[in-house]
């Protein structure tokens, strides 16, 4: 069973943009109450889908990636795949929105 | 089919928390849908609430929504972190299905659903959130430190909000349709003597400037209707809330703003079982201490319409 993965601005190459699955990355902070709302459904959509890595990234602790991908607003989901940058969610939304949007990827 | 409960709860918030508080210490198992990403309501965006009675010293928002939750929980209130999709009020027995498709019943229902931001309604707004129009200070401000950015709204939240991003920006440029505010005394004191501040009186915002990012705003004076630009890197929007009312406006009495009407003095709806409390109610106060307030009152009224009908 997956688990959500914490990545960092020294390992994002490594273990984002050279990942072989889709990696959904949450950019998110320990001030941000959306954040927090989002963080359980990634869990569960993590444990439930072993096709796709389920990626955090603190901004406050990484505000270099955070700037390179030109984050303004968290939670914001990206999805990368072949070291791209496929599809952009913006916001905390419920199970069955995200799952909808992630769809493609799962 | 699911048993029949004595009172499903929808939303949560310090309306939706204080009515499960209650029904649960009046032994009545309440089974409540706290909403799947709007769990803790509206207090989960802000950061300090300094005037919730109790708390000498203020408390985070989350911080107090959290304690209300774990209240709720300890006496034997059933909190289910999804979302009600539909509804059917009209009848004896009360129905409602979830977000995962769970159909639940009950013998009442309180609304607790809160009430949503209000948008601007420019095409630019949807097209540039997430990059640089921004709905929550609390999340986002960190993203615009030594930055010129925006605020408008003349309500308190509007005055929070950019009392607060004077912490990470340049400046903060508060946005009112009008020649004076609308806040609490208090609020509007610290934001005039907040040297960040800059006010743009008698402006409404035309057009948000940007392609892939927020570069600027087009202000219209409401009084005279000349445009001038702005430019500003981030616009922060705190011009009010609606009611949440979609999901039951065809079944109970709503006026028309929408906000659900209950009887004078109750949370009665216009339907039998049926109870509203907090901001999904009230456009007076809106207030976390009011909110509570009625939540109480509607578990109060549920009890006692239980009760009468055995």
């Amino acid at each position: 069973m997956g688990a959500t993965k914490i990545v960092t601005d020294a390992s994002f190459a490594d273990d984002v943009l050279l990942s072989t699955k889709p990696v959904v990355v949450d950019f998110w902070a320990e001030w941000c109450g959306p954040c927090k709302m989002v963080a359980p459904i990634l869990e569960e959509i993590a444990a439930a889908n072993d096709g796709i890595v389920i990626a955090k990234l603190n901004v406050d602790e990484n505000p270099q990636t955070s700037a390179s991908y030109g984050i303004t607003s968290i939670p914001t989901l990206n999805v990368y795949q072949g070291g791209k940058v496929v599809k952009t969610i913006v916001g905390a939304k419920p199970k069955a929105a995200l799952l909808a949007d992630l769809a493609p990827y799962l | 089919m699911s048993e029949i409960r004595d009172v499903i709860i929808i939303g949560s918030g310090p309306a939706g928390y204080t009515a499960g508080i209650y029904a649960a210490r009046a032994q009545l198992a309440p089974l409540v849908f706290e909403g799947s990403v709007t769990a803790g309501g509206a207090l989960m965006n802000t950061t300090e609430v300094e005037n919730f009675p109790g708390f000498t010293d203020g408390i985070m928002g989350p911080a107090l929504m959290e304690q209300m939750r774990a209240q709720a929980e300890r006496f034997g209130a059933e909190l289910i972190t999804d979302d009600i999709v539909s509804v059917d009020l009209s009848g004896e027995t009360k129905v409602v299905t979830d977000g995962s498709g769970g159909v639940h019943r009950a013998r009442a229902v309180i609304l607790a659903m809160g009430s949503g931001y209000r948008e601007l309604g420019l095409p630019s707004e949807k097209r540039l959130s997430g990059h640089g129009v921004s709905w929550c200070a609390t999340c986002d401000g960190f993203f615009f430190r030594d930055q010129d950015i925006a605020v408008v709204g003349g309500g308190d939240s509007a005055l929070e909000e950019a009392t607060f991003l004077t912490r990470f920006a340049r400046t903060v440029t508060l946005v009112h349709r009008r020649d004076a505010l609308r806040g609490s005394k208090i609020m509007q004191e610290r934001a005039l003597a907040n040297e960040k501040m800059r006010f743009a009186w008698n402006s409404a915002v035309e057009e948000i400037q940007g392609e892939a990012k927020v570069s600027g705003i087009v202000l219209r004076d409401t009084v005279t209707g000349e445009l001038r630009d702005l430019p500003v890197t981030g616009l922060f929007i705190a011009i009010g809330h609606d009611p949440r009312s979609e999901l039951v406006r065809e079944q109970v009495r709503v006026d028309g703003e929408g906000y659900v009407l209950v009887d004078s003095g109750s949370t009665r709806t216009s339907l039998s079982g049926v109870f509203a409390c907090g901001d999904l109610v009230d456009h007076t106060y809106r207030q976390a201490i009011t909110a509570a307030g009625s939540g109480c009152a509607a578990a109060l009224d549920a009890e006692r319409f239980l009760a009468a009908s055995e």
